[in-house]
């Protein structure tokens, strides 16, 4: 498989990684917060982490170009304080993938969150446990399936991005030319072998650990409450 | 010393406020006692920091846990108390020991009051230890739920309805338990429950609640024969008695009480074992003489009248208040009331039927 370049599968792997990561961290107290909130805010912020679902890539993309430019409201304050840019780089990428992956991790760790309910944190205060405490050794055990849920779609999801990334992030090698965006470019000088060999592994990969998930979520049922 | 639990609360929801300024015996149990919504979760809830009064005073023995005037809120964690509620609410991801274990490993050990082995052995725990919640009965489930809660040596107890989910059989299972801490365990109980026979033999001081205030509060046998306009047809008296010999070949248990004795069916527990009787009013009624040996009657007691009330129009029956040693309240009808022509200060004889007393009977 000599001349095949697999520098995108790792870019992308990584790109996926820390977007999960940031993502995980991000959404726990968001979807706690939209799971338990009776503000009339948390309809709006519900509203627009749900827009990724269904805006095209390229709208997303577009606005955060502009955003993200050198010139915009993230990114001319970012390029005064560091003195580089955040289009066409690598954390430009993360920025824009945990956006565009945001609903994919927030709303199973909400659902989760929401069959839970309050009532197994209260137990917990009422056995000495701090708030803290008692996220974390009754609520996150339980939302066990929530997170895997959510880790795993917020990883094949930014995997598979596309618009939002050329738009972002351009083609550049072993900075922002990740996966979708090689098979594109390969598929347009006509290499379809190359644009085989990735499609075919990034579809099997991804099948594979979906096909986990739904085993896992099968063989272990949510914990009643 | 004279420990008392001080409850000052003000908390207002869109229909439903709940203001109220208590003073309870910080021993025994307390049973908060009303229809639902009158406000004894909320009170609870309260007291547990789940909820805020923006006017809160909360005080048990010493330490003040709320006291907003002086900006003192204490939170949950930080409040020394157990609560068990009407679910058993166990952590499906634990092991019954791991539930058992939550609440005692956050206790300093020069806080622990109440021993590991202790409560396992109170409660009849050792062998559900490594199984999970999940499997047992409701009944067991809870009897986990309570262990799990004393094990954080609370310094009081917080009970909401915890017998609610269960069927007869298991309610008297896990009342006996409760029994058992009032008996061997000195640890204030906060009770609720809205059935006055579950409570009876473990209640010591009952607040009654109604639409977010309370009614009334004290002893629970000096307040009983007060309360027949809440109580309604529950209304009657609470007799202190003690089994003094059991008739198995009738099925009746024969109690002492201050005012002589008296024929309940057949009790399950031991001669000498002190027993609450609920004694309803409409189960009792009044002859002037002493019946004749003939009658089938078994509990016939001598008494005197203390007190008629009026009756109220429209109603064909009105309460008479008896003095047989302890207050006991009969309800007989109009009719009855002008053709004996009773009146305040009368000797008379107060007629029960044993069987009346069935229901009126929970033994623990």
């Amino acid at each position: 498989m000599s001349g095949i370049d697999f520098t995108p599968v790792w870019l992308t792997l990584q790109l996926a990684s820390v977007t999960t990561v940031i993502l995980l961290l991000l959404s726990t107290p968001l979807a706690w917060w939209l799971a338990h909130s009776r503000s009339r805010w948390a309809a709006i912020v519900e509203a627009v982490v749900a827009l990724p679902l269904v805006l095209p890539p390229t709208v997303l993309g577009f606005y955060l170009l502009i955003t993200l430019g050198a010139n915009g409201f993230i990114g001319g304050p970012w390029s005064e304080l560091t003195g580089a840019s955040l289009v066409f780089t690598f954390t430009g990428l993360v920025i824009a993938s945990v956006l565009y992956s945001l609903p994919f991790v927030v709303q199973p760790l909400q659902n989760a969150f929401v069959a839970i309910g309050r009532k197994p944190l209260e137990v917990a205060c009422c056995l000495r446990a701090s708030t803290a405490d008692a996220f974390v050794s009754v609520i996150l055990p339980l939302a066990k399936r929530g997170y895997i849920t959510a880790a795993v779609l917020g990883f094949t999801h930014t995997m598979g991005e596309f618009g939002v990334v050329l738009m972002v992030g351009g083609s550049i090698p072993g900075q922002t030319q990740v996966l979708s965006i090689a098979i594109y470019e390969h598929v347009e000088v006509l290499d379809y072998k190359a644009a085989h060999v990735l499609s075919a592994g990034l579809l099997g990969f991804t099948f594979i650990v979906l096909m986990m998930v739904y085993i896992f979520n099968r063989r272990f049922p949510v914990h009643e409450h | 010393m004279n420990t008392r639990l001080k409850i000052r609360l003000g908390v207002a929801y869109d229909g439903f406020d709940l203001k109220l300024d208590l003073d309870l015996p910080g021993r025994g149990v307390t049973t908060l006692f009303g229809p639902s919504g009158s406000g004894k979760s909320t009170l609870l809830r309260c007291l547990a920091g789940l909820e805020r009064s923006r006017t809160g005073f909360i005080k048990l023995a010493d330490s003040v846990w709320q006291d907003e005037g002086a900006g003192i809120f204490l939170p949950t964690h930080q409040r020394p108390l157990g609560y068990v509620f009407q679910e058993p609410r166990l952590f499906n991801h634990l092991t019954v020991r791991g539930n058992l274990e939550f609440g005692f490993k956050r206790t300093p050990a020069n806080e622990r009051r109440l021993g590991w082995n202790q409560i396992i052995e109170l409660l009849a725990l050792s062998h559900l230890l490594d199984r999970k919640p999940q499997h047992l009965s409701l009944g067991e489930q809870q009897r986990v739920a309570i262990g799990r809660a004393l094990l954080a040596s609370p310094k009081l107890l917080l009970m909401d309805e915890p017998l609610a989910s269960l069927d007869i059989a298991r309610k008297r299972e896990v009342l006996v338990f409760i029994r058992k801490l009032h008996d061997e365990l000195d640890i204030p109980v906060v009770y609720v429950s809205h059935s006055l026979q579950e409570v009876l033999q473990i209640t010591d001081t009952l607040v009654l609640l109604r639409d977010g205030r309370v009614i009334a509060s004290g002893p629970i046998t000096a307040l009983c024969s007060e309360l027949s306009s809440y109580l309604a047809d529950m209304a009657g008296s609470i007799l202190e008695t003690t089994v003094l010999a059991h008739e198995p070949e009738f099925a009746l248990s024969r109690l002492a009480f201050s005012g002589g004795q008296l024929y309940v069916p057949i009790q399950d527990c031991d001669v000498g074992h002190a027993l609450r009787v609920h004694v309803l009013a409409r189960n009792v009624s009044i002859a002037l003489e002493k019946p004749p040996i003939s009658t089938s009657i078994l509990n016939i007691i001598e008494a005197k009248i203390i007190a008629i009330s009026e009756p109220e129009a429209g109603q064909h029956s009105v309460q008479i208040k008896l003095d047989v040693g302890v207050p006991l309240l009969a309800n007989i009808s109009r009719k009855s009331l002008h053709t004996l022509a009773l009146e305040p200060g009368q000797k008379v004889y107060a007629l029960v039927k044993a069987v009346a007393l069935a229901q009126g009977l929970v033994a623990v």
